[in-house]
């Protein structure tokens, strides 16, 4: 780790940082923030209609959600927590092994999840209740697709940081980008546990 | 003695100097610049939304009158209404606080430059766009708080409403950017000593706005998107016929718009709140209940939306718990100004320019705020919402706040900012010109809105008594416009010609006094030690614009670096690199431009260019270079 | 002599529609000048509000003013940096006082406002918000524009729908204000203590013509309204003279049936006013030019000429058609009975 001279006398810190040390992690953090805001927001409307639209929900004519496909999604993206956060271990131990195949992992199973959605579990779900059916289908597309826009971005972003890591950008002290990415990541995937509950268990329960 | 060779300057010059010239005019990074960048912005974008309020107010001087259309009408406040608050009152508590915030903490950055220039860059762009409506006679016309079914396709098939909320997505990610910084610069880079409870009520105000951003703006973004897709994809959250509902927009704008009022309140009270002591010649008496009551403002703001629907038909127990958090959000602001009262009784208040606003401003916002609080008891409410009596209060809190601690920081802080001060003579005039014509035009929308008249009318009849306030206020108006053209021409000419201002002509205890004026490229030859709430006033050294290395100064000058320090009590610890100047967010703007502008006219290549463009630009921005702080 | 004196009073006859504008005229709809007990309750609560906001008004002006006579006096030297009591005043004055007065405010307008939400028995009429006119519906069938007559002295429960935008119901002297939303029904009760006339205007932005979207409220004694309401409910007066009888045919095979109704013949639009009796109101537009010949005619050839933007299309009809329909429109009053 290399530390530098402030100037006042005999005064020497490191110029990099991880953690709430780091100012671009104030900046995942705080994003962070603002976007869980918008998912309660949206998660919050979906329930405010729920609840105008009466005790038949979905509407009449419109079949509750399957649970199958989106429970082993679910499963999938959880999942793939697991290898970001082995990633992130990694490589404050300075373990390149670790880093890289983690976040390999990871991005394999939130693909796989972003795949089965837009083939497999879309699809479906159109013919069942497009956004034009009504609030039902507007909730059900405007929810599970900010959260899928979401999961994009951080496959994006996990690209990037694999580049990254694969030139060998990081290190035992030199690893806030990773631990910004799985922080997102993990995010994503929390917030996951929510969209699940209310788009796809609630109208089977509630 | 300190020779020259010790003095790190020549060196940081070097490092933090960027060579002027077009080039760097679109790519600076330096928050000194961006944020005169922010202010100049800002000002044009008051000018404009004076001159549309003064040609409604024309048409509005008398009854019948016929100098507009009712479709001119009705963009014209509508575009007054978005530009006072989205590109003028926010950007420029912004861009106070991009100046100003760095200095006042002992910083030489903001935590993100480059950021920074994006969320300038998209302010800009924002303002561009929603203006360019102009251009085909296609403004905004839904009122700023753009009601469905009112802007739903059905009743606006035009592209009218597609550039506010368009317009409103592209600025929300600036805003959210801004706070994002803010918060970070805040929190991380405060100079070291500058423990949380030595930081500057400005700051505290600062803070607030942006927390308050950061999770107002969702509501906005999340219901201008929902509009947008209701409006041309056939998505249903707003019309009852498919189930949607009407009051899903208003719940969702005003728990956006309630807080938004107080993100443009905090940082004006921090304004008031440095100016004051200054010149009253004492600390500010109370400064942890002030603080405080800026964030229980923030706070408490998040829980009083449902009183902008008092007349919805809701039921009255929501509405009474409603109309008891919005009386109960008076009192941190009572406080605040007790505060400032008990501050001028035991100080020697000096009546220079900055003093006479920030005193015209405690008027108003008293008079504004208590016309709130009529506002906030439901059956009052339901008799004058939406009557010129709301205009009024919300002019006496919203207007004042927004143009009165501006001037006041504009006369305050420019000086700092131009290095020269400006003409305190036309400085008094352009006061109370502004002052008097501020209550002409203002007050008597008061009694108008008790006599019934109605907000967003294009016209009235003349047989209901209504004539006669119109005209005053209309007078009044420009009285207050002439007012402030003078503050504009008075910045103008002593920017260039006025008397030099010295690092610290006003005597005061903050950080940004302690260095020159204008502060050189690196705001700080030593980043100050900072062991008082007062340290200008405390710490006898800083008066002398550097704080040598044995006093605690850090010069760090082995390279493009900030201090980052401990969240609490501001303890050094790293060293950070800073980017330099940058073309991206400049493209990055322009890219998300095309962008909006294809989804505006459907257009797809232009949006998938403009996409592309944006992504490239992303690209651009990360693309390792060196060392930056991304690592 | 004579004709002198008979072209004076013609004269006096002619304006007197004019003196009689100008007298319930330069009038203003106050909220401060309630005919009713709803309307009461807002202006009972304005006034305290407004002597306690008139004195912290005041305070803080003299407050401040006494701070910078004060400053005047004393020397920079003597300033303590430390007030004894500056915090303890900020927290009485700031939290103490004001918190006094707030809660004060909340349970005194709370206790103002729980009659208004009582339900109570009363007079049922239906009000429908349109683009930019209002639909008024009685429980007998009768239906008008753009006026609201009421029994004076008793109470009325009105029922709220919009039939396009928000609009909002305000009429200043009787009660509170009150918004139509698509989709919802919302409910407004008023009581006028006496017979009168009481303008009411649209008080939600609804798009080009709020502006022009004023109404009538008139209460009437309890018999009198009794009359009109049965006098509403009938089909419309057939056309007295061949002049009238030509200008139903020009109704009748015009665009106007597409979109008006007139009771008793073939014409059962339901896009805009109701016509069965248009002649007993007072204005063309919803309050925006007094029902004459003249403007009417203008109103039918051109109505964007009073109310741009209105969503009534101008129709062509030879001077003779127009003459004729006017005729008919204007003896559409109520039937004698
Ligand atoms: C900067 C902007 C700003 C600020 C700070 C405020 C502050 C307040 N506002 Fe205002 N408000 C607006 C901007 C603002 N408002 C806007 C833009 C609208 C209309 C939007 C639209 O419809 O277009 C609006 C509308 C609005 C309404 C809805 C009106 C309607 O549409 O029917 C209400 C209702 O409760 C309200 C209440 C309040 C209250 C209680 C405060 C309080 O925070 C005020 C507190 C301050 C004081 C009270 C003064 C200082 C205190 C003392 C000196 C202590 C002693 C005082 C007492 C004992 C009373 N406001
Ligand atoms: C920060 C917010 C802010 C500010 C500062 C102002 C400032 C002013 N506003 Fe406005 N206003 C709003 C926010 C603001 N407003 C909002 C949110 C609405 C609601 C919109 C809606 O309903 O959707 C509104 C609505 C509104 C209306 C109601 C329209 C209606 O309901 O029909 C009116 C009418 O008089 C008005 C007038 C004015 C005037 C005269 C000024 C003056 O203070 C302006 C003074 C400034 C200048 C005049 C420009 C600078 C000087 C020059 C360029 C010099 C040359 C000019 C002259 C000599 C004239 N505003
Ligand atoms: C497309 C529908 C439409 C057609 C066709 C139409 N009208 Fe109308 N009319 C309206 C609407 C809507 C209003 C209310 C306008 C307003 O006040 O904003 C109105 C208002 C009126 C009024 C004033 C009613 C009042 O109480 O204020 C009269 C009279 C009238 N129309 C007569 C006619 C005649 C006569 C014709 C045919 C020559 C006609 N209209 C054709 C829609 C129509
Ligand atoms: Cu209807 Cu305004
Ligand atoms: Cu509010």
């Amino acid at each position: 780790m290399d530390l530098v001279e402030t100037g006042k006398p005999g005064e020497l810190l490191p110029n990099v940082a991880s953690g709430a040390r780091s100012l671009s992690w104030w900046g995942m953090a705080l994003l962070i923030a603002t976007e869980a805001t918008l998912f309660a927001l949206l998660i919050a409307s979906y329930w405010y209609l729920r609840f105008r639209a009466g005790p038949v929900w979905p509407p009449h004519g419109i079949e509750k959600p399957a649970l199958g496909l989106p429970l082993i999604m679910s499963v999938i993206l959880w999942s793939s927590s697991i290898p970001a956060h082995i990633a992130d271990r990694g490589i404050q131990n300075g373990s390149q092994v670790r880093l890289r195949a983690g976040l390999a992992v990871s991005w394999l199973l939130g693909l796989t999840f972003l795949l089965l959605q837009i083939v497999a579990e879309y699809p479906h779900s159109l013919k069942v209740a497009p956004p034009s059916q009504g609030s039902y289908g507007t909730l059900f597309f405007s929810l599970t697709g900010l959260h899928g826009i979401h999961v994009f971005i951080g496959l994006m972003i996990s690209l990037w940081v694999q580049a990254r890591a694969w030139q060998g950008a990081f290190d035992e002290h030199r690893h806030v980008t990773v631990q910004n990415f799985v922080m997102y990541w993990h995010f994503v995937d929390t917030v996951w546990v929510f969209v699940l509950a209310t788009i796809y268990l609630s109208p089977h329960f509630i | 003695m300190t020779t020259l060779a010790d003095r790190p300057g020549e060196r940081l010059e070097q490092l933090w100097a960027e060579e002027p010239g077009l080039g760097t005019w679109l790519s600076t990074v330096d928050h000194k610049r961006l944020a005169k960048k922010y202010l100049y912005t800002a000002l044009v974008f008051l000018v404009l939304g004076g001159i549309e309020a003064s040609v409604m107010r024309l048409q509005l001087a008398h009854s019948n009158l016929k100098l507009l259309d009712p479709e001119t009408y009705n963009q014209l406040f509508t575009m007054h209404g978005v530009t006072m608050i989205f590109l003028f009152a926010v950007p420029i508590f912004s861009g106070f606080g991009v100046y100003m915030v760095p200095l006042m903490i002992g910083s030489r950055e903001m935590a993100f430059p480059r950021l920074n220039a994006f969320t300038y860059w998209g302010f800009v762009a924002a303002g561009v766009f929603m203006y360019s409506s102009f251009l085909i006679g296609r403004s905004p016309d839904g009122g700023w708080f753009g009601y469905t079914p009112l802007t739903d396709k059905a009743f606006s098939p035009g592209p009218n409403i597609d550039f506010y909320a368009l317009g409103l997505i592209f600025l929300g990610l600036a805003s959210t950017g801004a706070a994002i910084n803010f918060i970070t610069t805040i929190l991380k880079m405060r100079a070291p000593g500058m423990t949380l409870n030595r930081m500057p009520i400005f700051v505290w105000g600062e803070l607030a706005m942006q927390v308050s951003i950061l999770f107002a703006q969702p509501a906005l973004t999340l219901a201008t998107v929902m509009l947008m897709l209701q409006r041309h994809w056939h998505y249903h959250f707003f019309d009852p016929g498919a189930g949607g509902d009407n009051l899903l927009w208003q719940h969702l704008f005003w728990i956006f718009g309630h807080p938004l009022v107080y993100i443009i309140l905090l940082p004006g009270l921090g304004i008031v709140a440095t100016i004051l002591p200054t010149f009253a010649r004492r600390p500010m008496v109370g400064y942890t209940w002030v603080v405080l009551a800026e964030m229980a403002t923030a706070f408490i703001g998040f829980g009083v939306w449902v009183h902008h629907m008092f007349s919805t038909g809701l039921p009255s127990f929501a509405l009474s718990f409603v109309s008891l958090t919005s009386f109960l959000v008076a009192i941190p602001s009572g406080i605040q100004v007790f505060a400032y009262l008990a501050t001028l009784v035991t100080g020697k208040p000096k009546l220079t320019t900055p003093m006479w606003y920030v005193l015209g401003f405690i008027f108003i916002f008293v008079i504004g705020g208590v016309s709130g609080v009529m506002t906030a008891s439901v059956p009052l409410d339901q008799a004058v919402t939406d009557s010129y009596f709301v205009v009024a209060h919300f002019h006496y809190i919203m207007g004042g706040v927004a143009l009165f601690p501006t001037l006041a920081a504009l006369y305050y802080w420019g000086p700092k900012i131009w290095g020269r001060k400006l003409d305190e003579r036309w400085g008094k005039i352009s006061f109370w010109l502004t002052f008097i014509g501020f209550n002409l035009a203002f007050f008597p929308m008061h009694i108008l809105g008790a006599i019934g008249m109605p907000r967003r009318t294009y016209t009235y009849a003349s047989h209901l008594g209504w004539d006669n306030w119109n005209l005053l206020e209309t007078i009044g108006t420009f009285l207050m416009g002439v007012g402030i053209l003078i503050t504009i021409v008075n910045v103008v000419r002593s920017a260039r010609h006025g008397e030099a201002a010295g690092n610290d002509p006003w005597d005061a205890d903050t950080l940004e006094w302690a260095t020159s004026s204008p502060p050189p490229d690196y705001d700080f030859e030593t980043i100050p030690e900072v062991r008082s709430l007062h340290p200008v006033w405390d710490q006898p050294e800083l008066k002398t614009g550097t704080q040598p290395p044995e006093m605690g100064g850090r010069p760090l000058a082995e390279g493009h670096r900030v201090l980052a320090t401990s969240l609490l009590d501001a303890k050094p610890e790293a060293v950070v690199d800073m980017p330099h100047e940058s073309m991206w967010p400049f493209v990055l703007t322009v890219g998300l431009m095309g962008f909006f502008y294809g989804a505006l006219t459907r257009i797809a290549v232009v949006a998938v260019l403009g996409g592309f463009l944006s992504l490239v630009s992303v690209v651009g921005w990360v693309w390792p270079r060196g060392q930056t702080q991304e690592m | 002599m004579n004709g002198e004196r008979a072209r004076r009073s013609r004269r006096l006859l002619l304006s007197l529609p004019l003196i009689a504008l100008a007298a319930c005229a330069t009038k203003s709809p106050s909220i401060l000048s309630p005919k009713g007990p709803a309307a009461r309750t807002a202006s009972s609560i304005w006034w305290p509000m407004v002597w306690v906001a008139t004195a912290v008004t005041i305070f803080v002006v003299a407050m401040g003013a006494y701070g910078v006579v004060r400053g005047r006096r004393i020397r920079e030297e003597d300033i303590s940096r430390e007030v004894s009591w500056g915090d303890r005043f900020i927290l009485i004055a700031g939290l103490g006082v004001t918190g006094a007065i707030l809660i004060g405010f909340f349970v005194f307008s709370v206790a103002r406002s729980v009659s208004l939400a009582r339900a109570e028995p009363g007079t049922q009429i239906t009000v429908i918000g349109h683009d930019w006119w209002w639909e008024v519906r009685y429980a007998n069938g009768a239906v008008t524009a753009n006026e609201i007559h009421i029994p004076a002295g008793e109470r009325v429960n009105i029922t709220l729908q919009s039939a396009d935008v928000i609009h909002s119901l305000w009429v200043p002297e009787l009660a509170p204000k009150i918004d139509l939303i698509p989709g919802r029904t919302t409910h407004v009760w008023f009581k006028a203590d006496h017979p009168g006339e009481y303008r009411g205007q649209c008080a939600e932005y609804c798009g080009l013509q709020h502006a022009h979207m004023a109404f009538f409220v008139i209460a009437d004694t309890p018999d009198a309204f009794a009359q009109w309401m049965s006098d509403m409910a009938r089909p419309a007066t057939a056309p007295a003279t061949a002049l009238a009888q030509q200008g139903q045919a020009v109704f009748l095979s015009n665009t106007c049936i597409g979109c008006h109704a007139i009771r008793g013949t073939a014409a059962n639009g339901q896009l805009g006013p109701d016509l069965t009796h248009i002649a007993t109101r007072q204005t063309i537009g919803a309050g925006t030019v007094p029902l004459t010949a003249n403007d009417l005619a203008t109103w039918i050839t051109d109505p964007e000429l009073f109310k741009p933007g209105v969503t009534m299309p101008p129709t062509t009809l030879t001077k003779d058609q127009l003459n004729a329909l006017v005729t008919y429109l204007l003896g559409l009053g109520f039937p004698s009975p």
